[in-house]
């Protein structure tokens, strides 16, 4: 077959058009980094989770260990059931205990996970009982002047 | 004054129905199209003939306007983000906006006043001179043969081209919020990479600008077929490439940014 220099234009777009595909999945998407690794999934019940989304980061002493797989609400207990998908090169203790924190004063909402000192690993499908839920601003607002008016209650 | 109303409505009316025949002869024109298409994908040379003309000799455009466009968005983007202290988020400011909206966006836009006129035009003035009526006497489909190769460039060439003008931005994003203005590299390339989602945000990217080669192509070379064979119905016709196109193409973003976004992200 013959060459021309058509083809030759049209390899390059092909493959400059593809490049850029690739460096967008890689460089900027991430693909394949935190998709590929192998899991296991535990489960966290929180009172309130506040702004937690699906694919939201799982923490533990600032270090991504996993993310949030899903988030369904439980009909029985009311509340909030979170499924953690957790790297399979981190183990964590039985008693590890979850909360919900923000990174930085207005920054996304992430599940922090604190090390307890049991002997026991937690497995695919366990349960994490200690939990704290996230603070709720006009909560913690509503809380501190209830407190207020109590003090003042008290000196007078 | 009766009489004058009356013929304003019958105008408006007139052009209604023109406008309602033309997206039917349209419809009718993609399904010849696609039955032509055959042929022309047996003879892929002719395609990447095509491709040549409209992917590749607009890539110039696309690249320099991707990252100007990029550089813009960088600066902007940390101008705004540093009033909260958060002009490391730029990059995925610059990610997401450029993958979800802008990248397909004037991509297709660039890419309709680009090629799209150039493919009107040129079928036009084929059709003008009778090398359309030409090819129908010695027996060649003008469809399969000068139509369909122009339809399947666009729509190879739109995608590789919204993905270049992407990367191209992102590009121009960093450049000028880390190499100008100083945002830390690694803060800025990671923020990204968590905040960007390959299938919801690159795939959907993806998606879109397919869409819009596809609408893109489909009117320029309608337009082009369909031009009264004359100097000043090529104008029109070309001229109309390049409003309808863009006006398609900004109406199909919305359905289908409405479609892909999802509540929970």
């Amino acid at each position: 077959m013959e060459r021309t220099t058509i083809d030759l234009w049209f390899g390059a777009f092909v493959l400059a058009g593809f490049a850029a595909l690739l460096v967008l999945a890689l460089k900027v998407g991430n693909l394949g980094a935190d998709n590929a690794r192998a899991t296991y999934r535990i489960e966290a019940r929180f009172d309130n989770i506040g702004g937690l989304k699906v694919r939201a980061p799982v923490r533990s002493s600032g270090v991504l260990v996993g993310r949030v797989a899903d988030i369904r609400f439980d009909n029985e207990r009311f509340q909030a059931t979170v499924v953690l998908a957790l790297d399979a090169r981190y183990g964590f203790p039985k008693d590890t205990s979850a909360s919900i924190l923000t990174s930085g004063l207005l920054g996304e909402q992430y599940v922090g996970l604190d090390a307890g000192g049991d002997d026991k690993k937690l497995a695919e499908g366990d349960r994490i009982t200690i939990t704290q839920s996230a603070v709720v601003l006009e909560r913690l607002i509503g809380q501190f002047l209830f407190n207020k008016a109590q003090e003042d209650g008290a000196k007078k | 004054m009766l009489e004058r109303a009356r013929r304003t409505l019958a105008r408006i009316g007139h052009n209604f129905i023109d406008q309602v025949w033309r997206v039917g002869a349209m419809a009718r024109f993609f399904v010849i199209l696609m039955a032509a298409s055959g042929t022309s994908l047996r003879r892929f040379r002719l395609v990447m003939r095509e491709v040549y003309f409209s992917g590749v000799l607009s890539l110039i455009i696309i690249v320099v306007s991707g990252l100007f466009v990029g550089m813009v968005l960088g600066l902007q983007g940390y101008e705004t983000l540093q009033t909260y202290g958060a002009q490391e988020s730029v990059g995925v400011l610059v990610a997401l906006s450029l993958l979800r909206e802008l990248g397909p966006v004037v991509a297709g836009l660039l890419f309709a006043s680009r090629a799209g006129s150039a493919i009107t035009a040129e079928i036009g003035l084929m059709k003008a001179t009778e090398q359309l009526t030409a090819m129908d006497m010695m027996a060649v489909s003008p469809m399969s043969r000068v139509i369909a190769p122009r339809f399947w460039a666009g729509v190879i060439s739109m995608p590789l081209l919204a993905a270049i003008f992407s990367a191209m931005g992102v590009f121009g994003g960093f450049v000028v919020s880390v190499v100008i203005l100083g945002v830390d590299g690694g803060t800025f390339w990671s923020q990204m990479q968590s905040a960007v989602d390959f299938r919801y945000d690159v795939v959907n990217g993806v998606i879109k600008s397919f869409v819009f080669g596809i609408a893109v192509t489909v009117i320029a070379t309608f337009e082009g077929f369909d031009a009264p064979p004359t100097a000043e119905g090529v104008s029109g016709a070309t001229t109309r490439t390049v409003v309808s196109s863009s006006l398609v193409i900004l109406a199909l973003d919305l359905v289908l940014t409405a479609l892909m976004l999802r509540g929970d992200r």
